[in-house]
């Protein structure tokens, strides 16, 4: 007894995580799963009859709106976040006296929970007060700037706060890749007089495509998974402009009381979500095991 | 890098790389002044008296400092109903993420430390199970999870928030000690078993040691998750046992009175101090867990 303790306590320490995750990441799954095929409303039932749910979510207006600006948001903050972070890194990377301070600068703001970050640019967006009644009241009267509250252009105003908010954090993950550039290879191709934009196009940034990829990965998971950024900046609103898939599945789940729908919008959160992880996932551990 | 390639060959200062240096100094502070505004904008706003907000402008210094707005945000302002501040939820949060970080650094350490140095079959396919928790939206999980609170009767409760803090965290703290415990040598553990020692003292006396920086790292990513959490916060409390980031959006979206907009930033700053203080402190450890969350190896 005691013989086969010894030899299986390192099962016996893994065993409850490993239940845990069953349950309440796999069985969890499978429940949504199931109650997505249901007719469930306030209460859950489990009979299974179809793709209804999914019929009903797909002929939402608000759903449609919700679906398509996860690619809207998600497309622009991903691209301007890289783009941002790309830029930043390299003009960090030029021997640059105050580079603690200014990276500090740059990537506090991952620090701050979405909440904050929503209020703070809730304040400074707002037409009455903020942005738009400063610039007016430097004279030009005419100045709008009133996306928070334009159904047409509030969309954007996530976009800018989300990019406030984790380009420093693209820019820490490119900083350190380019500093694990070879400096050998780098060093001869100045020696052949390679001009040093053409140092970055051609040898450093290419040879960056992993980061480049953890980058993509880590910046989708942001945007699909993107809640309070929204409820604390513009509630979903006006109307349901801004709504995303998270926030149509929470206002399903606890305040329209209909968990059909909320268990099918978050299936198909998570599909989203796998079609873009699975495949990184399976090549790392692969490339790992190999 | 910089100092090449852009001199021809030759004498004198060179102008041109001069100004090119200028520039690069001038977008880096333009860049640092994006980034800080909003910040400043907050605390600015949070000192300066409604009536100054309402006649001056967004960025300008408040001309008579008063702290009337942090009073009241952390000890009057109103969460719909209740006008308590933010205070009770603050501790409420601190309540949380103590005993939700210590376990799950805990159980991530004994877990990792597993994966890492006695692999047995099939601990490499429960790893990657748990991984690929760390990856699903939470969504997926939130209706159940209600149910499930409410059947262990901790639907609303304290306890209940670190409970699903503690197992989604989970995978995510695996991976980090594993991926700190692979890279130390099993002959290591394989010397300390030929000498008699089984796998808890293995633990306590080896590895624990080696552990302070990870531990560190896991600690600052598992706090900075957990205070700043608000989709578990908003789903699973009920009114008395919010976290502050429910408490926050509360302040900021309650519709009653006068919108008191210096209470508002008063309140948000309150919400991002300890988070900001731990990346203050100890900014090293906060960049290397985000990395280590996305480039894993």
């Amino acid at each position: 007894m005691f013989k086969w303790l010894e030899e299986n306590t390192p099962k016996l320490v893994l065993a409850p995580s490993f239940i845990a995750v069953l349950i309440f990441v796999y069985g969890f799954i499978a429940w949504t799963a199931w109650v997505s095929l249901t007719r469930s409303r306030l209460l859950p039932k489990y009979d299974i009859v179809g793709t209804i749910q999914y019929e009903r979510l797909f002929s939402s207006p608000r759903w449609d709106t919700a679906f398509s600006n996860l690619f809207v948001f998600g497309f622009l903050f991903i691209v301007i976040a890289m783009i941002l972070g790309l830029i930043l890194a390299i003009l960090l990377d030029q021997n640059i006296r105050t580079e603690g301070a200014l990276r500090t600068i740059y990537l506090y703001p991952m620090a701050l929970s979405m909440i904050v970050t929503g209020t703070a640019w809730k304040w400074i967006l707002n037409p009455g007060l903020g942005l738009e009644a400063m610039v007016r009241g430097w004279g030009f009267e005419d100045f709008t700037f009133d996306w928070l509250v334009n159904p047409d252009m509030a969309i954007y105003t996530i976009v800018l706060a989300a990019i406030w908010q984790s380009s420093g954090f693209v820019m820490a993950l490119f900083l350190a890749g380019l500093r694990s550039v070879d400096e050998e290879v780098i060093k001869a191709a100045q020696v052949d007089g390679i001009p040093t934009w053409r140092v970055y196009t051609a040898i450093i940034i290419p040879s960056m495509a992993p980061i480049f990829l953890s980058a993509f990965i880590v910046l989708s998971h942001l945007a699909i998974k993107s809640f309070d950024l929204v409820i604390a900046l513009t509630g979903g609103g006006p109307g349901y402009a801004t709504d995303l898939p998270a926030t149509y599945m929470y206002a399903m789940a606890f305040s329209r009381g209909d968990i059909g729908q909320a268990a099918s919008s978050a299936m198909v959160m998570m599909l989203v979500v796998f079609t873009i992880v699975v495949p990184y996932l399976y090549s790392e551990l692969r490339s790992k095991d190999g | 890098m910089a100092d090449t390639s852009f001199t021809p060959a030759g004498s004198g200062i060179n102008w041109g790389k001069i100004a090119l240096r200028w520039m690069l100094y001038v977008m880096l502070g333009l860049f640092a002044l994006f980034y800080l505004m909003p910040l400043f904008v907050m605390v600015t706003t949070s000192i300066k008296s409604l009536e100054e907000i309402r006649t001056g402008d967004l960025i300008s210094l408040p001309r008579e400092v008063t702290f009337d707005a942090w009073r009241t945000a952390w000890s009057g302002a109103c969460t719909g109903i209740q006008c308590e501040g933010v205070r009770p939820y603050f501790w409420n949060s601190v309540l949380i993420a103590i005993p939700g970080v210590a376990l799950s650094t805990l159980i991530g350490a004994m877990n990792g430390y597993v994966v890492a140095q006695w692999r047995f079959r099939g601990a490499n396919l429960i790893f990657s199970l748990m991984l690929f928790g760390c990856f699903i939206p939470f969504q997926v999980v939130l209706l159940p999870m209600a149910r499930v609170l409410g059947i262990m009767g901790m639907a609303g409760t304290i306890p209940g928030l670190i409970f699903v803090h503690v197992i989604y965290g989970l995978g995510f703290t695996t991976l980090f000690f594993r991926n700190y415990y692979v890279s130390i040598s099993p002959e290591l553990t394989k010397a300390a078993k030929v000498d008699g020692a089984g796998f808890f003292r293995i633990f306590w006396s080896i590895f624990l040691p080696l552990s302070l920086p990870i531990i560190v790292v896991t600690v600052i990513w598992q706090f900075t998750q957990i205070w700043n959490d608000f989709l578990f916060g908003v789903s699973f409390s009920q009114a008395g046992t919010q976290p502050v980031t429910v408490a926050l959006n509360n302040i900021v979206n309650s519709t009653t009175g006068v919108k008191e907009y210096n209470v508002d930033m008063a309140a948000a700053i309150i919400a991002a101090l300890p988070t900001l203080l731990v990346y203050v402190i100890a900014g090293k450890y906060f960049v290397r867990g985000l990395t280590a969350g996305s480039v894993k190896g």
